[in-house]
């Protein structure tokens, strides 16, 4: 039931673009959207709906850092790695959200509440370091601040700012 | 009725914009007051974020920095019921074409504002960004419609005139750009404006489309009407998530005002202007590669010729501009070639937005006119470097650029004089690095960017980078790792062979990308050798940053044994009995730096 309850609502998703492969990537873009991550079912289905191979869409979707093909965290954790950054120390950064979460990057904590990510930059260098949690930001970060930070998102089950 | 401005750009946001508006609206709300919040975009002085600007009875705009919620209610407080403007924070009051309220500095006689001259960013955190009668009362869409009434040639020569060049990387004249494109013979063509601002250290793009999204929607109708193409499409990073809803909504209020998708100002010339979200690759910045994506194909440059011009997207005739250029396209076409022109220096005329951040006081965004010193840049405007630090390098042009020294802050900045140093303008990120920044470090850090970055279409991009990541690797990984005398034999021959191999990817792979890929190792080697020796022969890191190479030792005569550093090492590499000097197992560890953190004596000392 669960897998037919998905499928439906995943042709509802891809219905809104027309099946040329030029909206591919933002096909992808929106059934990540919907439900966080690629499944295998999903781009199988995207395969049959763009009358093309799920290898293609394989390619692409692993091609881009955007794509994640594995289940995320209910809190998303993206650490970005720019040059502002990177001189303000984020790889220090980086090293206590690992320990914090104990998890490494590109996993999901075991009781699925974190997930841990780099990105390349996120556009906000001039208050380095900085993070995304759940599409939020938080900037001019030390390892306090983290701390606390990661916390408070601990025992609100959510992102608060 | 009272009115406050209050920044609330991605940056603004994450400091707490968000909080202090709320703060705002409670305060009005117990008061019973009547306000009007407008949210801005960013003013370019990140470091000075919240900003908020109150309205005076006299319709003057004095702007305050760092606003925290408290201090909020407080500034309210003052400004709008005791009438008193003198406070903590004040950075001055913002020009309106009135007589300037007494006792209160005007804000670009502030340092940070007094060497800028802002020609793109002139709306940014003035205007409200999603308001087209704010943009049109200050001068919006008279650039299209000027453009409207001439001819499509007459644009292009405006525009060539300006001497603009492409504010994205290379400086390819803009109007030659055009001119090639309006010379294909082809029903369909298309506009690009390359918003994928994939550059770390970079953020101008960002912030003018969060500031003044319809300066830039303007230049791509003003490029469209030139080249004779029906269709825009920007190109924009999902990690811009703020900027997306910008330039969507700013889309839909030009359809409805009928401005696209139907004929305008007595042509038949009609356009249409889409969002393409992009998916996180620094490759598509790189305009063949971006039109692959464009086509829902993974993005990987192909060789030119055939030109975009020639055969773009979908084959057809296309040109690709970043977010600056077109924006500076709308000021251009409504002041004149002459307005721009009129700045900068022979070759490169104009202004230039740089995002100045790392090791400096005033972090944000600045436009400066071109030819300006770097000097000027990093201590005038940028205040120095903090805590008493040297200052080192400055790195421009991000993971395509390189480093300046010292020696050379007093280029003037220009795409040739750039050149000659050996990096690149890019899209203007300026990181600054003081004492404490390893140029070797940071030379492995760009080609570890560039390594997970690289598109894998040809070998010396893929494959070179990833041989001279893993050289730049040995020198700062300790010799514990390596085993016999043989491999410590190839190591040292890698590294006398490293700047042939740089060489040879500088000049065999197919895109910019991988053109440029070694010049951070390049332009470090030049300026920096002397710390590449001490890498190489006496296995140090002056700045103490590369963790391979350091050694934490406990100073004994300083230690009092408090045991906190042996509780908090994650590793139980120190060991030690309570009340006396403790020490440090060097093969257990992992040089976190927890230790040095920890201890309230200095005592960890490291090497």
């Amino acid at each position: 039931m669960e897998a037919t309850r998905e499928k439906r609502s995943i042709d509802v998703v891809i219905a809104r673009y027309p099946a040329q492969r030029e909206h591919l990537i933002s096909i992808l873009q929106e059934v990540q959207q919907e439900y966080g991550y690629l499944s295998r079912e999903s781009i199988d289905t995207i395969s049959g709906y763009l009358k093309l191979p799920s290898s293609k869409i394989f390619g692409v979707a692993t091609f881009y850092n955007q794509f994640r093909l594995n289940k995320p965290g209910r809190i998303q954790i993206a650490v970005c790695r720019g040059t502002a950054c990177h001189v303000k120390g984020s790889l220090n950064l980086l090293d206590s959200v690992k320990t914090l979460l104990d998890i490494d990057v590109g996993k999901t904590s075991k009781d699925g509440f974190f997930s841990l990510d780099t990105v390349a930059c996120l556009g906000c260098c001039s208050i380095a370091p900085v993070i995304m949690a759940n599409g939020k930001f938080f900037g001019r970060l030390d390892k306090k601040k983290l701390e606390g930070l990661i916390e408070k998102f601990r025992a609100a089950g959510r992102v608060e700012e | 009725m009272s009115r406050v401005f209050i920044g609330m750009g991605t940056c603004g946001l994450a400091t707490g914009a968000g909080q202090v508006r709320a703060a705002v609206e409670k305060w009005a709300a117990t008061r019973g007051i009547d306000m009007t919040i407008t949210p801005t975009g960013c003013i370019g002085f990140c470091k000075a974020e919240p900003i908020m600007d109150v309205v005076t009875d006299t319709g003057h705009r004095i702007s305050y920095s760092n606003v925290t919620p408290e201090v909020a209610g407080f500034i309210l407080d003052e400004a709008f019921v005791r009438k008193n403007y003198k406070l903590d924070g004040l950075l001055g009051q913002l020009k309106n074409g009135r007589q300037p309220f007494p006792g209160i500095p005007m804000i670009e006689d502030h340092p940070y504002f007094r060497k800028q001259v802002k020609y793109v960013l002139r709306n940014c955190g003035v205007i409200d960004p999603e308001s087209i009668s704010d943009y049109r009362s200050s001068g919006g869409f008279k650039g299209f419609e000027r453009a409207l009434a001439m001819s499509r040639e007459e644009v292009i020569s405006e525009i060539t005139r300006s001497g603009l060049r492409g504010r994205g990387g290379s400086g390819f004249p803009a109007g030659k750009k055009w001119e090639l494109a309006l010379r294909e013979n082809n029903a369909r063509k298309y506009v690009i404006c390359n918003a994928d601002e994939g550059d770390p250290g970079a953020f101008m793009d960002r912030s003018i489309l969060e500031g003044d999204v319809y300066a830039v929607l303007e230049g791509m109708m003003i490029a469209g009407y030139a080249i004779g193409a029906n269709e825009g499409i920007i190109y924009c990073r999902a990690e811009y998530p703020l900027a997306i809803e910008r330039i969507e909504k700013a889309i839909d209020v030009l359809k409805t005002e009928g401005m696209l998708e139907k004929p305008v100002g007595g042509h038949d010339f009609q356009f249409r202007l889409r969002v393409k979200k992009g998916a996180g690759a620094f490759v598509c910045g790189e305009e063949t590669a971006l039109m692959a994506s464009v086509e829902g194909r993974r993005g990987m440059p192909r060789p030119r010729p055939p030109f975009p011009s020639v055969a773009g997207l979908f084959q057809k005739p296309t040109i690709v501009n970043n977010v600056e250029t077109m924006a500076n396209v709308s000021h251009i076409m409504r002041e004149g070639a002459e307005s721009f022109s009129a700045m900068g220096t022979a070759t490169s005329k104009g202004t230039k937005v740089f995002a100045l951040t790392g090791k400096v006081v005033n972090t944000g965004l600045v436009e400066v006119p071109m030819g300006i010193t770097l000097r000027e840049i990093v201590f005038d405007i940028g205040g120095g470097i903090p805590d008493g630090r040297e200052f080192k390098a400055v790195q421009i042009g991000g993971p395509s650029g390189g480093c300046i020294p010292a020696q050379h802050l007093d280029t003037q900045i220009d795409y040739e004089s750039l050149k000659t140093l050996g990096t690149i303008m890019g899209s203007g990120g300026l990181v600054v690095m003081d004492e404490d920044t390893c140029m070797v470090d940071m030379a492995r850090y760009f080609l570890s960017f560039i390594t997970a970055e690289s598109c894998g279409k040809c070998i010396p991009c893929r494959e070179g980078t990833q041989r001279l990541y893993e050289v730049l690797d040995s020198i700062v990984s300790p010799y514990s790792k390596m085993s016999g005398e043989e491999e410590n034999l190839l190591r040292f021959n890698r590294i006398l062979n490293m700047e042939g191999l740089a060489q040879v990817i500088k000049d065999t792979s197919l895109c910019g990308l991988g053109q440029s890929a070694p010049n951070p190792v390049l332009s470090t080697l030049r300026f920096f050798k002397g710390e590449y020796d001490a890498h190489v022969y006496d296995r140090k890191c002056p700045a103490h940053q590369c963790k391979g190479l350091l050694t934490f030792t406990i100073d004994t005569n300083t230690c009092t044994g408090c045991t906190l550093c042996a509780k908090k090492c994650p590793s139980g590499a120190i060991v030690g009995e309570k009340k006396k000097a403790h020490y440090i197992v060097d093969e257990k560890c992992i040089r976190c730096g927890t230790c040095r953190d920890v201890c309230r004596f200095e005592s960890v000392l490291v090497n």
